[in-house]
């Protein structure tokens, strides 16, 4: 039976406790930084696991991009259809394309990609990793003299570092294309037409830094499924949890990387 | 981590965690993150017998430590009168003059406070099975990964094929390894690859050189050894318990190591499978020459496979012999294992 405490002790109690979640939280974030930097140390050194970087990019690149495709298209139609009555109301509606194109290259297509990403991407590499780590298969490799984070963490950062540019292009492309489709639902544009007024008002500063940004999300959202779940605690329940704060923590670090990113850009 | 860089096992990430598993404390004990400790909670109703005496009797943390205090006397006790015993000179090499394989002097690892390995002392000559027995939490598992560098120890010497473990580089540790085989609990098996993936995986990692058909027969060699020739397009998950530890030891045999280090390799398994998995390792180790260590908790396994025991209790050996000479033991704690 637990011991009555008084208020006094209650709140030391629960001053001790936070400290320590404190305590834990910063002792993780050192960890993810050390993880981080040696992926740098060891992603420079040959020789390269080729045959699974290319597998994990077949994962990453190729089997999300149904999802993807599917998400960017819905994105430029509804931005078109909710955007087209104030932009109507201006009699700008010639300006959608232009409008639109500018919103999904910048701001949408990144960040819609690289959230996708990280509930897809990040909770099957937490999983995964955790999983063998549960199984001691991390282990296996260890004590055969297999190096498993170059095995494992660089060919899956490297995956997601390489294979989201990649995707955000073409969920850039394919948000448009339901930009043209929303836009004949009232109006008639033909598509060439559509492209053209879309990638007129498009500028250097708007493609670069979100072209940039997209190799930060892929490291990020490499990264930390990998650490969660290169970390992950004995026992089955850990996988579940590995996967889960994979998608919370790397969705968040999107949403840094794109705020900083955003100041960035206004700078120059 | 530069090349010439002394090798040092990472720090467990939860710390908590660990401290909380070696200490043994039960879930109910444990720290809850919810926070809702100082809530009111109902005791439980106390579970009694017909004369109303208490089944389970809960201990405090103090009842706790004082009966693993206890515990670990008794046990340094045994490890007092087995030093006396043996010879006061340890043994440089073997009847056929060959340097032992491991020799461990002294070595001790702990979790935060609680020493798992408490000054253990061991040697494995050529060509020798060592059967390490104990019972749950008695640190055997953490004496084997000590071995490979799973684990780091907090003190001691390991002389491994002649070298100091402690002070190797990576590189060097990663020699060590290729020339140690390890079977684990689960064998470990990866499973998103086939079996022959599997085989081929340290092949392809430490055996550039080799062309794809010397692998090829290589794996075939291996399967026919363990008996698993057909299942070599199998996924891990088709397996059985049994021929996924036959396919562990035959990923580890490929790379040839001088030394194996089984970690429960009967355990989860029948007992005609139990027996078949020890004649197999019994037939590797004549036919490739093989060391090895093995911890089991698996009597039949022991006396089918040892050239020599020794027993763990409370991380230091208690008792050292062959399995008969131990079985006439006159220890209580002793003879738990064989009656």
């Amino acid at each position: 039976m637990q011991p009555s405490l008084n208020p006094y002790q209650k709140a030391r109690v629960r001053i001790t406790e936070k400290r320590s979640e404190w305590k834990q939280f910063f002792h993780g974030a050192g960890n993810l930084v050390a993880f981080m930097g040696r992926f740098i140390k060891e992603v420079v050194k040959p020789p390269y696991e080729w045959r699974e970087i290319f597998y994990q990019c077949y994962l990453v690149g190729y089997k999300s991009t149904f999802l993807i495709g599917l998400t960017a298209f819905i994105m430029g139609v509804v931005l078109t259809i909710q955007t087209r009555p104030s932009m109507a109301a201006f009699g700008a509606i010639s300006l959608i394309p232009g409008m639109i194109s500018v919103s999904v290259v910048r701001e949408i297509g990144p960040v819609i990609t690289a959230i996708i990403c990280c509930g897809k991407i990040g909770s099957r590499m937490g999983a995964e990793l955790g999983s063998m780590k549960v199984t001691e298969q991390i282990d296996a490799m260890e004590v055969s003299a297999i190096n498993p984070y170059r095995y494992l963490v660089v060919t899956r950062t490297l995956a997601t570092i390489l294979m989201i540019p990649l995707l955000s292009v073409f969920a850039d492309v394919i948000a448009l294309f339901g930009g043209y489709v929303a836009m004949n639902i009232h109006d008639s544009m033909t598509i060439r037409h559509f492209f053209v007024v879309a990638l007129a008002h498009l500028e250097f500063i708007d493609v670069f830094p979100a072209i940039i940004k997209t190799f930060f999300f892929g490291f990020v959202v490499g990264i930390i499924g990998c650490y969660k779940g290169y970390h992950a605690r004995r026992g089955t329940e850990s996988v579940g949890l590995a996967a889960n704060s994979a998608v919370v923590a790397s969705t968040i670090a999107v949403f840094i990387i794109d705020m900083l990113a955003a100041q960035i850009t206004d700078l120059l | 981590m530069k090349d010439t860089e002394k090798y040092t096992h990472e720090e467990p990430e939860e710390p908590e965690q660990r401290e909380e598993q070696a200490e043994g404390k039960p879930a109910s004990q444990q720290y809850d993150p919810s926070g809702d400790q100082d809530e009111e909670q109902e005791a439980p109703e106390a579970v009694v017998d017909e004369d109303g005496e208490p089944l389970v009797v809960e201990k405090s943390p103090e009842e706790t430590l004082a009966a693993l205090q206890e515990r670990q006397e008794e046990a340094d006790e045994q490890a007092r009168a087995l030093r006396e015993t043996a010879s006061s000179e340890p043994e440089t090499t073997n009847e056929s003059g060959e340097p032992p394989v491991i020799t461990i002097k002294g070595l001790r690892k702990a979790f935060k406070d609680h020493e798992v390995l408490r000054g253990v002392d061991l040697r494995v000559n050529k060509g020798e099975n060592l059967v390490v027995l104990g019972k749950s939490g008695s640190g055997k598992s953490v004496l084997i990964k000590c071995l490979v560098g799973l684990e780091w120890p907090d003190e001691g010497e390991v002389n491994i094929f002649g070298k100091d473990l402690l002070t190797l580089t990576y590189p060097e540790l990663n020699e060590v390894r290729v020339r140690t085989g390890f079977l684990f609990q689960n064998a470990a098996l990866y499973d998103s690859m086939t079996v022959r993936e599997n085989l081929a995986f340290p092949l392809r990692q430490h055996k550039k050189d080799m062309t794809d058909e010397k692998k090829h027969s290589l794996i075939l060699e291996m399967l026919e050894n363990v008996g698993l020739e057909d299942s070599i397009d199998q996924m891990p998950s088709k397996l059985s318990g049994g021929q996924s530890k036959r396919i562990g030891l035959a990923r580890t045999l490929i790379l040839r190591p001088e030394l194996m280090l089984y970690d429960e390799p009967t355990t989860g398994l029948d007992t005609g499978t139990a027996k078949e998995i020890s004649e197999l390792m019994i037939k590797m180790k004549k036919k490739y020459n093989i060391s090895s260590i093995t911890i089991t908790h698996d009597m039949p396994c022991a006396k089918l496979t040892a050239d020599r025991i020794i027993m763990m209790r409370e991380g230091v050996v208690v008792a050292e012999g062959t399995y008969e000479e131990l079985e006439k033991s006159d220890d209580e704690w002793i003879k738990s294992f064989f009656y």
